[in-house]
């Protein structure tokens, strides 16, 4: 239908026009689609169910534009991945739905049929059927697609191994091509390009380069142990703690990786990488290797713009863990109880927080510092919003925590408050109503995609809301799901996807010209 | 003034232990009222004897009576505030004497309390229950008059405080032991905090305090660690955080009331690990269930009382793993509960200890009442308590392996016989307390074997059943009897009192409820051999005339009096008993109808401690009222139907009597009755309630007259 409408409401005009005309030029009608699907789910780490819940949202959207003939080839193809799905359960009731809906329209199909005979002038009413199975067919594509993405995370890990066909080129890539490889098997000839190149514009989506890839060692990171993807993945994000702590469960034998120790200034160098030519830094490996395109045409070359770590799928991969440089740290290799650190992303944070100074203070509550600077953002997150405070001053955003700390020291108090009456109760209606604020939006969400049987309304709304394609609600829901521990207002959340999604997809297409 | 000294000597001379002191000091000094003397100053110690100066000292000569005297005196007079009051009207020093001799104040009224202060400087306990309305600027002065010696502080039944006044007070008052705060339910947490800084807290209720959160109670944990007593019944601002914090800081604890709060089993973990605790109760805590109880380890050892009742949740798996680890439990109450079987009774055998059941409203079962009296040989109490299922079997079987039983209730338990009664007399002949009202199964010949075995008897409780003379002829042997409810036994007469009368001299109370057969000979023997009397009931027995009131003015003692639907009762005898009777604090007289002004009049004028009366259907007018309103201590009226009543009157009457609490009034007067005026009284702390019933004839009244 018109195409248009599904252009992104908040994205700049001139990109946004060239992106959705480059689309309905150079793709194939059912195209854009599946792109679109891929590279939203690449991000969305970590996200599980959610997405299935969610999913249906999308129907409603995107629903104008897809060829009824495509639902069953999808899912001949979809088919048996849910064998190896984690949730068969879902998967199945899922399928089982779809089946249900594939009759209904049928049915429906059935009736124009046989209405064709001998009605003349229905025309209004005909309009209205085909409009129906439009929905209809639109939402089970929507759904079959959907139904595969959960699978993704699962798939990716698999694939490595169990599909030599997929794997060879994929494994090249990174795990960006693995994911789109469940897509459909079309895309594959014309995604890769995209995301290999995809590193060109990682300094716009800062808050969303966690699949990306910083550099070497991380992608082999990924590659040795793709059930930790979700840990290391985020590599500047806010919630970097939790995988700096987090991999205190792994139980290596000691001798069965190999440890390797960073110098100090290695640790605290701003870039770790250099460029040979003009001797400037970079952080990343893939910034680098963009960098060197202006040094001359021979660094233009896919090879040598392909992420250098081909080989390290092909070998056995070698486990390496790190060691931090300050003797005495636990951390440390010589230190009796060693725990090793995982990745040099772990090595840079554990330093900065155990062994350095704290030069970050938060400039709300002039109290907080942190010597990580992601720490110091995440504590701004919820800078002022500690209600539970202890007579010593230290303020806690949990109750339970506060009281723990009264238990263990003696002669602190819970402090109260003047105007106690207000704020006793105050933070109870806060996190209530946060709830459900988050309730609504799920349930919202729920409401407007399961209910099939409306089809009616469902095609009303679509049309309403083609440009709701990117919608940001839609953003919300599938991919902050796992990555946001907070629930935050829709359009707070809204800016950074879009800016990604509307540069990414309009550097592609550039990119694709210029080839 | 010479009345109350006479008064004094009176005691003095009948009183006991006072005979070396006579004090013929009278004729020597024939107006002692206007003591001459400003301040005795220091004495010294007199040895029993009084040496007197000579005549023209012109001394008063109690003043040479020492203080350790005086308050030796007083001690005696510990359990008679009228006397106290006339003893410190003696003279100065008796004044001075009695002021700094008294230790607890309980006024009737918050405004006149500073002045009470200053008057009774070493008070340490001030009981603000009788108060409706205590203003913060009133606990002001109570810090700041008492200060240090200020011990306990009770304001369970007053509002119009802030946590100001709190604070003053637990500022002030370093020595505070004692607080009640129940039924505060606007204080917040910053009252809570200011509690926290009494340190010498020991005992505290906080009952019905919804609005105070963890957040005070973890504040009062932090600050009253001498905690041995606190009660939190029904804080729901309240969680398992801070209740495990009280257990955590305040060891100290040994009676903790955690009912109808939100604790879960978490909380319970912790509060059973306090090292002292003796007495929990956990009534109606609906968040603790089978499963938290099952994962309960560690052992409480000290636990001796444990209250259970109305848990609904929790059933024999939780209960069982929870008596495991209580072994030292003495007390168990599990009223209203769950079903009692074998399952759930088993556990008791790990409690060795165990005296006093507790199973009032459960449903019972056989088997389980077998296992209880196989697992218990020494319980002293049983309560079966509106209990259904009980049945002689169930019933002898616990009864004949506990000989010790002293106390049992076994109210309602309708499906029980003589056999049971029989089994009970024979082996349980130490019953001190029984009490089986409406056990309708039981005959006549049942009731006499109670009083022929069990003479230890003092609290017997036979309401509603087939008791007649012959029963009552059977309990004269049961000469330490001091209550005794009859109430609603048709077959008992004048004859069957008349053996009471004789036989149980230390009757306290007498429960006659609707017992019509009993008439003026039976009351007048009572009233005769039971001088003791204090409490008495005749409501609806219709052939009570003066006669018995007159005969029970006799008792002195007499504090409640109930005659609801004498008919044949008049002023007359209500004057006699408001003459004879000083300390009747409660009356009601509804349905009393020939009782009129002349009536109240007296009463105003004698019963000064009348707290509660009901004037129901009476020929009272606003007269009486008025005079009525004079009593400073009212506090409860119910004066519905009262022909001779005005809306003026009324008014008149509600404003004079400044200590009201509850009001019932016909709500035909609420219109009539100017609104600020209401708005005034209920600000005072009085509360009206509205009946709208309608008029009832007084039909009994014709019939009496006819046949008289």
């Amino acid at each position: 239908m018109d195409l248009k409408l599904r252009k992104p409401p908040e994205t700049s005009s001139r990109a946004s026009s060239t992106m959705v005309n480059d689309i309905s030029k150079n793709l194939k009608p059912d195209m854009p689609f599946i792109q679109f699907d891929s590279s939203s789910l690449g991000y969305s780490v970590g996200q599980d169910r959610s997405m299935s819940e969610v999913s249906p949202q999308v129907v409603n959207q995107s629903h104008c534009f897809y060829a009824p003939e495509r639902e069953t080839k999808i899912k001949n193809h979809l088919g048996p991945s849910s064998v190896i799905d984690w949730n068969p359960r879902l998967m199945l009731s899922n399928l089982s739905f779809l089946e249900q809906k594939i009759h209904q329209v049928q049915d429906i199909v059935r009736s124009i049929i046989s209405q064709e005979d001998h009605v003349v002038d229905r025309g209004n009413e005909l309009a209205a059927q085909q409009q129906l199975v439009t929905a209809d067919l639109t939402y089970i594509i929507i759904q079959l697609i959907s139904t595969a993405g959960t699978l993704l995370p699962n798939i990716k890990n698999t694939l490595l191994s169990t599909d030599p066909a997929v794997g060879q080129p994929s494994s090249a890539m990174g795990m960006n091509t693995n994911l789109s490889s469940c897509g459909g098997q079309k895309p594959i000839e014309i995604l890769p390009p995209e995301v290999a190149k995809s590193s060109e514009y990682d300094e716009l989506m800062k808050d969303f380069d966690a699949c990306v890839g910083e550099g070497d060692e991380l992608i082999k990171c990924l590659n040795n142990a793709g059930a930790e993807l979700s840990e290391s993945m985020p590599i500047d994000d806010h919630d970097a703690k939790d995988y700096d702590d987090g991999m205190d469960g792994e139980n290596l034998p000691p001798g069965s990786y190999e440890v390797l120790q960073l110098e100090k200034e290695e640790i605290l160098a701003p870039h770790t990488h250099f460029c040979l030519i003009c001797g400037k830094g970079f952080k990343r490996d893939a910034n680098l290797r963009m960098h060197m395109r202006g040094h001359g045409d021979e660094y233009k070359t896919p090879a040598a713009l392909a992420k250098p770590s081909k080989e390290a799928s092909s070998e056995p991969p070698i486990i390496r863990r790190y060691s931090c440089p300050f003797v005495g740290c636990k951390r440390n290799k010589e230190h009796k109880k060693f725990q090793p650190l995982k990745t040099i992303l772990c090595v840079k944070n554990h330093y900065k927080r155990s062994h350095c100074d704290k030069s970050y203070t938060c400039c709300r509550c002039k109290t907080k510092k942190f010597s990580v600077i992601a720490d110091l953002k995440t504590h701004e997150k919820h800078c002022g919003r500690d209600k539970w405070i202890c007579s010593c001053g230290t303020t806690f955003s949990r109750k339970d925590k506060l009281f723990g700390h009264v238990a263990l020291f003696q002669g602190h108090t819970p402090a109260i408050p003047m105007d106690d009456a207000k704020v006793s109760g105050a933070p109870d209606q806060v996190q209530a109503s946060e709830s459900t604020n988050g309730m609504a939006e799920h349930t919202g969400f729920n409401f407007t995609g399961n209910t099939p049987n409306d089809a009616q309304s469902l095609d009303i709304k679509g049309a309403d809301d083609c440009q709701g394609y990117f919608s940001p609600m839609n953003f919300d829901a599938c991919n902050f799901m796992g990555l946001d521990e907070f629930p935050r207002s829709v359009y707070e959340v809204s800016e950074s996807p879009f800016s990604f999604l509307s540069t990414g997809s309009f550097s592609f297409i550039q990119r694709h010209g210029e080839n | 003034m010479a009345e109350t000294v006479g008064n004094l000597c009176r005691k003095m001379h009948g009183g006991e232990g006072f005979d070396t002191l006579t004090l013929d000091l009278f004729s020597r000094a024939p107006s002692p009222a206007p003591c001459s003397y400003s301040k005795p100053a220091k004495r010294p110690r007199v040895d029993g004897a009084v040496t007197m100066g000579k005549d023209e000292d012109r001394q008063n000569p109690f003043d040479f009576l020492s203080e350790e005297i005086l308050f030796l005196i007083l001690d005696r007079l510990e359990s008679e505030p009228l006397s106290k009051k006339s003893f410190s009207l003696v003279c100065r020093s008796f004044y001075t004497a009695e002021s700094c001799h008294r230790r607890e104040l309980t006024p009737l009224r918050s405004g006149l309390l500073p002045a009470a202060l200053a008057r009774y400087p070493s008070v340490e306990k001030v009981d603000l229950s009788l108060c409706p309305t205590v203003t913060d600027t009133v606990l002001f002065s109570v810090g700041n008059c008492l200060r240090s010696s200020l011990r306990s502080i009770d304001l369970s039944r007053s509002k119009g405080f802030s946590h100001a006044g709190i604070e003053s007070v637990v500022e002030n008052c370093a020595n505070l032991v004692e607080m009640n705060l129940s039924n505060a339910t606007d204080l917040s947490d910053a009252a809570a905090a200011a509690i926290g800084r009494a340190r010498n807290l020991e005992r505290l209720w906080l009952a019905r305090c919804k609005l105070v959160t963890d957040m005070g109670i973890g504040c009062i944990a932090v600050g009253c660690q001498k905690l041995k007593l606190l009660c939190l019944k029904w804080c729901l601002g309240i969680s398992d955080l801070g209740v495990a914090l009280v257990a955590v800081k305040c060891k100290q604890l040994r009676n903790l009331n955690l009912s109808f709060t939100l604790v879960t089993g978490a909380g319970l973990e912790v509060v059973l690990q306090l090292p002292y605790l003796e007495d929990l109760a956990l009534v109606g805590c609906l968040c603790i269930d089978d499963g938290s109880l099952l994962s309960l380890k560690h052992e409480c050892k000290s636990l001796q009382v444990l209250n259970l009742s109305n848990s609904q949740p929790i059933n024999h798996a939780g209960l069982s793993s929870l008596l495991n680890i209580t072994v030292g439990l003495r007390q168990l109450n599990m009223a209203y509960c769950c079903m009692v079987t074998h399952s759930l009774t088993s556990s008791f055998r790990k409690l060795a200890k165990l005296q006093s059941v507790k199973l009032d409203g459960c449903e019972v079962t056989t088997a389980g009442l077998k296992t209880i009296a196989n697992a218990c040989v020494s319980l002293t109490e049983l309560s079966l308590r509106k209990c259904s299922g009980v049945t002689d079997d169930g019933l002898s079987s616990i009864v004949m392996k506990n000989k010790g039983l002293t106390n049992l209730d076994i109210t309602c338990c309708g499906n029980i016989t003589d056999l049971s009664l029989a089994n009970i007399t024979s082996s349980c002949t130490s019953l001190i307390t029984l009490q089986m009202e409406s056990c309708t199964l039981v005959s006549k010949e049942g009731f006499r074997l109670i009083g022929q075995h069990c003479h230890l008897l003092e609290h017997l409780d036979l309401t509603d059943n087939e008791l007649d003379d012959e029963g009552l002829k059977a309990f004269s042997g049961c000469h330490k009897l001091s209550i005794l409810k009859i109430g609603i036994c048709l077959k008992i007469s004048d004859e069957g009192l008349i053996h009471i009368a004789k036989n149980c001299p230390k009757l306290r109370e007498l429960d006659l409820y609707r017992s019509a057969g009993v008439k003026d000979a039976g009351i007048r023997a009572i009233a005769h051999g039971c001088p003791q009397l204090q409490i008495t009931n005749l409501a609806y027995c219709t052939w009570i005339t003066d006669a018995s009131l007159r005969a029970l003015s006799k008792c002195s003692d007499l504090n409640t009096l109930e005659i609801r639907g004498c008919p044949q009762v008049s002023s007359a005898g209500v004057i006699a008993i408001a003459v004879g009777c000083p300390k009747l604090t409660k009356l009601d007289i509804k349905k009393c109808y020939y009782v009129n002004d002349a009536a109240m009049l007296i009463l105003a004028r004698f019963s000064r401690n009348l707290h509660q009366i009901n004037l129901s259907y009476c020929s009272i007018t606003n007269v009486g009222l008025l005079a009525l309103a004079s009593v400073g201590c009212l506090q409860n009226m119910t004066i519905l139907h009262l022909k001779g009543l005005t809306p003026n009157g009324l008014a008149a009457a509600l404003l004079a009597c400044g200590g009201l609490t509850k009001v019932k009034l016909n709500s035909s007067f609420k219109p009539l009755i100017p609104r600020p005026l209401l708005e005034h009284v209920e600000e005072r702390g009085c509360v009206f309630q509205w009946i709208d019933k309608p008029f009832q004839v007084p039909f009994s009244s014709l019939v009496q007259e006819t046949c008289t």
